[in-house]
């Protein structure tokens, strides 16, 4: 055999072994530039005809967005596989759970990863399925002190350029860890999108969130998506909650397409968008922020934009107060409603809170709080020191 | 008006909420005995939230000191020393055999607007009626009890509301199923 015929050998031999390493598929070459050219081996050029046709006018530009992922479970894996395959310039993930065979009625995760962490998972496969991604994998709970406090030093940090992330996307499936994602990007005046599914699977919502211009998590009970069943004859024996990939990969693509709107300049973001899985039914609103809020960095941020509108030339303020006028008189949440050219809702739907679009509810009333269970307050001035407290607590 | 609320709810007539119904009554009369918590303030809040962990354990002593006359005696509860990592025991009496089981938790950066989401991490994969690492599922009327009553409930209230009506229901059920069984601990 020849030299030539050798290094032929070699370079085929290599080939096959990267086929083998890599479960069958050979990972492809990083690219640095995103081209439009239409040939086969082009993995964005789909994505960049999106430029010729007029729809983005700067698509590479997203090879310069960095969005941060809380949850990579049934809406965030797929999120997060979404964003990779349009080619996001880097993602962060966060979550503390396993991959469980019990998640396989959802998409993204296989059997053969039962066991391992899903941020660890996740960014394997992602990883081979877009090289010319970033990505920063964190395998914690962020609700907790001992995580929080780097939580948010990654949003405000983890950029590509070291920077504030663009987008934090909470994909968490629980109240405590939204609530968690709002206090860290109150704090940090972080633009972020709520999403969820309802835990009869029939049902979800995304909602956008900037800071002191639209309400945060923590301005009203949280908004969902009226189910029309009633909530007595939900059958919710020897079960938690139920999923489906199809109501979970509905709301990933709602997420993902709000994203891309966001972050390429095109279309309108919608504020809070729901989807009613039984009778197709999207209703979409945008909510203000409660100036009561709880939240005492959302009232901050409140402050501050309307500092800002304060400032802005007269012309567009006049703009904002037509906008205020839309606001209920009634209404305790400071929700109005901007779309009124909603479709007619689907019958049995009602708003609890007046000011919500047809369609969307509140979880719960939340009255201010009243507690009266008939017990007293405890003592203000106990001087019992705490370590004498813990002593007394562990003698019980 | 929290009593207004447990009405409403019990109307229910599924067998579970049969047994929720039972438990509530019980609640509501344990409630009353729960002494309230006065400050606002969570883990992250340093000097406040020593306050708050203060009033804290002065309600759980309470508590556990009214189970006791009551000859109810259901869990014992410590922390780290930030208290912000809580973990002890929690039993369960059937059938004159005492079930035992370990009890855990975090207190949450958003802590007292969220209240605490209590573990038994052993009996995680054993029951449907729990998210992914033993958290217990709550039942529906709970999280708006508490975002109705804090800051002025607390670990106690988690505990009485949250916890107590979970074994109550859960724990029967697992010991009929064979899931859980009866194993000699060495305290009394
Ligand atoms: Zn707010």
């Amino acid at each position: 055999m020849s030299v030539a015929e050798l290094q032929k050998k070699v370079k085929e031999l290599e080939e096959e072994l990267r086929r083998v390493k890599h479960g069958g598929a050979a990972p492809r070459e990083k690219i640095t530039e995103m081209s439009g050219e239409v040939v086969d081996t082009n993995p964005y050029s789909r994505l960049m005809a999106l430029k010729r046709m007029g729809i983005v006018s700067d698509y590479e530009k997203i090879r310069t967005h960095t969005v941060a992922v809380v949850g990579v479970g049934g809406v965030g894996s797929v999120t997060a596989e979404m964003l990779t395959r349009c080619g996001i310039g880097k993602l962060l993930l966060f979550d503390y759970d396993k991959v469980e065979l019990a998640n396989m009625n959802r998409l993204f995760f296989q059997p053969h990863q039962a066991g391992l962490s899903k941020v660890e998972a996740a960014a394997a496969t992602l990883e081979s399925i877009n090289p010319d991604v970033t990505f920063e994998t964190h395998n914690y709970n962020v609700t907790t002190v001992d995580n929080f406090d780097h939580f948010m030093s990654r949003i405000q940090n983890g950029s590509l350029t070291g920077g504030s992330v663009d987008l934090v996307l909470s994909c968490v499936d629980n109240f405590e860890a939204r609530m968690a994602v709002n206090r860290a990007c109150n704090e940090l005046s972080q633009t972020w999108f709520e999403s969820g599914v309802s835990e009869n699977a029939v049902s979800g919502h995304i909602q956008f969130l900037i800071p002191g211009e639209t309400a945060c998590f923590d301005c009203a009970p949280p908004l969902i998506v009226a189910s029309q069943i009633d909530e007595r004859t939900l059958k919710r024996e020897g079960v938690c909650a139920a999923s489906l990939p199809t109501t979970m990969g509905i709301v990933a693509g709602m997420l993902v397409q709000n994203v891309l709107k966001f972050l390429l300049n095109f279309g309108t973001v919608s504020y809070y968008l729901g989807y009613n899985a039984l009778s197709d039914f999207f209703p979409t609103m945008i909510v203000r922020p409660n100036p009561q809020c709880e939240d005492s960095w959302c009232k901050k941020r409140q402050e501050e934009y309307q500092a800002k509108l304060a400032a802005q030339p007269p012309k567009e303020k006049e703009v904002i107060v037509e906008e205020e006028e839309v606001v209920h008189e009634d209404n305790d949440w400071g929700i109005s409603l901007v779309d009124e050219d909603e479709p007619a809702p689907p019958p049995g739907t009602t708003s609890v809170v007046s000011g919500l679009a047809e369609g969307i509810t509140v979880a719960y009333d939340r009255p201010a709080p009243t507690a009266n269970t008939g017990a007293e307050e405890v003592g203000a001035d106990d001087a019992t020191s705490l370590d004498d407290l813990m002593a007394q607590m562990k003698a019980l | 008006m929290l009593l207004l609320v447990l009405q409403e709810e019990s109307e229910y007539t599924t067998a579970d909420r049969v047994k929720e119904k039972m438990v509530d009554r019980a609640t509501r009369t344990t409630l009353a005995s729960i002494p309230l918590l006065r400050t606002k303030a969570g883990p992250r809040d340093k000097d406040a939230w020593v306050v708050r962990l203060k009033e804290e354990y002065q309600t759980l002593i309470k508590y556990v000191q009214n189970n006791k006359e009551a000859d109810n005696d259901w869990f014992r509860l410590e922390s780290n020393k930030e208290g912000t990592r809580w973990f002890g025991k929690c039993w369960h009496i059937h059938e004159l055999l005492k079930y035992e089981f370990d009890v855990e938790f975090d207190i949450p950066v958003t802590y007292p607007a969220t209240s605490p989401e209590i573990k038994l991490p052993e009996l995680d994969g054993k029951t449907a009626k729990m998210y992914r690492g033993g958290r217990i599922c709550l039942t529906d009327h709970f999280k708006p009890l508490w975002a109705r009553n804090e800051p002025k409930f607390g670990i106690a209230h988690a505990m009485a509301l949250g916890l107590g009506p979970w074994l109550a229901v859960e724990i029967p059920d697992l010991i009929e199923k064979g899931v859980v069984t009866y194993t000699q601990k060495t305290d009394s």
